[in-house]
């Protein structure tokens, strides 16, 4: 038989949260695989081949996971709908593989009972089951199948264990043409709930002995990690352990690269002639590419760290622990990672949002997400302190540039809980969404999972964030460029440039907030990221190489900005939506303009509010 | 204790202290303390509808897809630091993580001490 005559077949695996589904299709498809999104939702959507030994190639479509098919989050519905084969833009699957944790079986029985009830073929996974024995549970196999009515194999995904058993299972099911039996699912009610677990505990009865040996090791660690002091006192410290690695292990290297970089623009500044193409080359192509691979380093870092924690089963624990907290400004516990992420960049922050299945409960967290203090604002903060705020001792032993910097950290945060608490009071009144959790066992991390979740991840990113960042630093530059200065012209050729004229067209609606028009065409290019209004600051105020010498710039501004104008600024950019990167993921990750578009409006308002009140209080007290 | 704002939002009148008949002794999940073991004995639907972003019918579901059904052995293992909530309990076995609020429903009659 040749290849060509066998049609491709299509298998999904389905199964609980932290049955290790995701292991087993990596196990199954190794490096080929395919990560989109499912048309029209922002599930993800990760496909993947199998070269059967028949010859046959089999596409696997890994389902987000679930404890019922009654879809009650985005992902769920799409889980439901692709293993009923009615999911929009999907081929329905030939054969659906349950993937369970061996040594938890009671719930996935009761999924096992639904799926049967679609009449589609199946197979049963059962994977860890390594622990399983190592536990000393029995399963008696035999019966099992034969009460749920479909074959069994036994997996050790992390180690490449059952995976050709299983595949010539489904292969043979397959080729077999295994009728479809007529779909009889319809969504239980509680009653039915309640006759599935009875059944679900039945088959649990007549074939799995309680393990020898049950697993107390995850129960000895919950006693430290889930104490209620002790335990936030072990989430405080790892957060600073990995604050610390994306601020110094990554600075390292995103420091090289902005290096880097900056040296390839020199490169061809000083071999090209000045003109156009190498303006756009310089300061478009190179500062735009430059732009998103500076975040990688970062980006990689800290989802190092959050896959090590999700894979050791960490992270359902540090929403439990911050769950309160979070509750009281209507977050839910799992915002605390994307929230704290954001911290370093709202990018990789508002990616990680797809932890939090529920959508209002996501979209909350994406609008607030910006607010918090990312680093691409120190750069504009250190200016405007070391310009305007005098190094004055307070108190002793604080000093007042800290203490202005640490106001406005606290800012980013208050301001964060303070809109999340108004969006659910005012706007999604009275939705609190009940916060159920499975608390998984902790399961040591397997380093080709991690490393391929971490490829996976940065992959993700520069595709994703990069083909919306790039685009959008062209047209800044574009923007900034066109069209060039008049022969003869004595100012900046910013000053003739399209930005430069909205800067002055909109430079009286900034009036209020003490903005002069050199700083309103400064927010102009500094749209592409934050960092970059430093150094547009420099060019419209004449100062070459403003990054290179931020005194002279800071000096000039003194000169020019009262300090009600500099305080301003400061409040301004706490709340100031300046980061075009952020509005392409935020686009991305809600697919649509609708999203980006309510950020743009209440972050505008904020920060004009924010630098009208300060602006007008400074000037009051006679700062003006 | 307890200056708990979304515990004080439930009206009085819909506080029904009514044990499930037949199981004297039986409490709510919600108020059970760490180191309480019992058997569930109950599953219901009715506390603060509208209060939740789903009705609690729904929430009924949700508990008992979770394995919160009549008859599993359940045991409180950990509270939060604040308001002590959320609660990690053991069903069965399985651990689960859930607010107090989401647990009224289940009534448990505990092992004596």
């Amino acid at each position: 038989m040749s290849d060509a005559a066998l049609p491709m077949a299509r298998i999904a695996l389905v199964g609980n949260p932290n049955s290790g589904k995701t292991a087993l299709f990596n196990a199954l498809t190794g490096s080929r695989q395919k990560v989109a999104n499912y048309a029209g939702v922002t599930v993800e959507r990760k496909e993947g081949q199998i070269s059967a030994p028949s010859g046959r190639t089999i596409s696997v479509l890994d389902l987000p996971g679930t404890y019922s098919l009654r879809a009650r989050s985005p992902d769920e519905v799409v889980t439901r709908d692709a293993v009923m084969g009615k999911l929009a833009g999907e081929d329905p699957p030939d054969v659906l593989v349950c993937v369970a944790d061996a040594t938890n079986l009671r719930l996935v029985l009761r999924l096992i009972l639904e799926l049967k009830a679609v009449g589609r073929p199946m197979v049963l996974a059962l994977n860890m089951y390594d622990i399983a024995q190592r536990q000393g549970l029995r399963i008696d196999l035999e019966g099992l199948s034969r009460d749920i009515g479909c074959p069994i194999v036994t997996t050790v995904a992390t180690r490449k264990r059952g995976i050709e058993d299983l595949v010539a299972q489904v292969d043979g099911l397959i080729a077999a043409g295994t009728l479809r039996a007529a779909n009889t699912w319809r969504e239980p009610d509680a009653g039915q709930i309640r006759d599935a677990h009875r059944e679900a505990q039945r088959i649990l009865k007549a074939n799995v002995r309680a393990p020898e040996r049950p697993d107390t090791f995850t129960g000895k660690v919950d006693s430290v990690l889930l104490h209620p002091v002790a335990g936030l006192l072990i989430l405080l410290t790892l957060l600073f352990v990995m604050f610390q690695a994306v601020f110094t292990w990554s600075k390292a290297v995103g420091d090289l690269m902005s290096d880097g970089f900056a040296g390839l623009g020199a490169f061809i500044s000083a071999h090209l002639p000045a003109g156009l193409l190498t303006s756009f080359l310089t300061d478009g192509v190179i500062s735009g590419v430059g732009s998103v691979l500076v975040f990688l380093p970062q980006i990689l870092v800290l989802f190092f760290f959050i896959i090590l924690l999700e894979d050791f089963g960490y992270m359902a624990r540090a929403a439990f622990l911050m769950d309160r907290i979070m509750g009281g400004a209507g977050l839910h516990g799992r915002a605390f990672i994307p929230l704290l992420s954001s911290f370093a960049c709202a990018i990789p922050g508002i990616m990680a949002t797809r932890v939090i299945d529920n959508k209002r409960d996501r979209l909350t967290t994406i609008m607030v997400a910006p607010l918090m203090t990312c680093s691409a604002r120190i750069p504009v903060y250190t200016l405007i302190i070391s310009a305007f705020i005098p190094n004055r001792p307070v108190l002793g032993v604080l000093n007042l540039p800290g203490l202005v910097m640490f106001g406005l950290y606290a800012a980013g945060i208050l301001s964060a809980l303070g809109v999340s608490f108004i969006t659910r009071r005012v706007f999604w009144r009275g939705a609190v969404e009940p916060f159920l959790m499975e608390l998984p066992a902790y399961k040591l991390p397997d380093p080709v999972n991690v490393a391929r979740s971490l490829f996976l991840r940065g992959k993700i990113f520069l595709t994703r964030a990069g083909t919306i960042i790039f685009p959008i630093m062209i047209l800044v530059w574009f923007l900034s460029s066109f069209p060039g200065a008049p022969a003869g012209a004595t100012d900046p050729a910013i000053n003739y440039s399209l930005a430069g004229r909205i800067g002055h067209f909109i430079q009286p609606a900034l009036g209020p907030i003490g903005f002069n028009w050199q700083m309103t065409v400064a927010l102009i290019p500094g749209f592409a990221a934050r960092e970059v209004a430093v150094a547009a600051l420099g060019t419209v105020y004449a100062i070459g190489a403003a990054d290179a010498a931020p005194g002279a710039l800071a000096a000039t501004l003194q000169h020019h900005w009262s300090i009600a104008t500099g305080l301003s600024f400061l409040a301004w950019y706490v709340f100031a939506p300046q980061c075009a990167s952020t509005f392409g993921v935020v686009k991305r990750e809600t697919n649509s303009w609708f999203w980006p578009g309510v950020m743009l409006v209440y972050m505008t308002s904020l920060a004009y509010l924010a630098a009208f009140i300060v602006y007008q209080v400074a000037r009051a007290s006679g700062l003006g | 204790m307890d200056p708990d704002p979304v515990h004080d939002m439930i009206p009085e009148t819909a506080k029904v202290e009514i044990a499930p008949a037949g199981v004297e002794g039986a409490v709510r999940l919600s108020e059970a303390k760490p180191g309480d073991r019992g058997v569930i004995v109950d599953v219901r639907a009715e506390r603060h509808a509208g209060d939740h972003g789903v009705d609690v019918g729904e929430l009924q579901r949700r508990l008992l897809e979770f394995g919160f059904v009549e008859g599993a052995r359940i045991e409180v293992m950990f509270e939060g630091a604040i308001w002590r909530d959320p609660i990690a309990v053991r069903v069965d076995d399985m651990r689960i993580g859930l607010r107090r609020r989401d647990a009224e429903d289940v009534w448990v009659l505990l092992d004596a001490r």
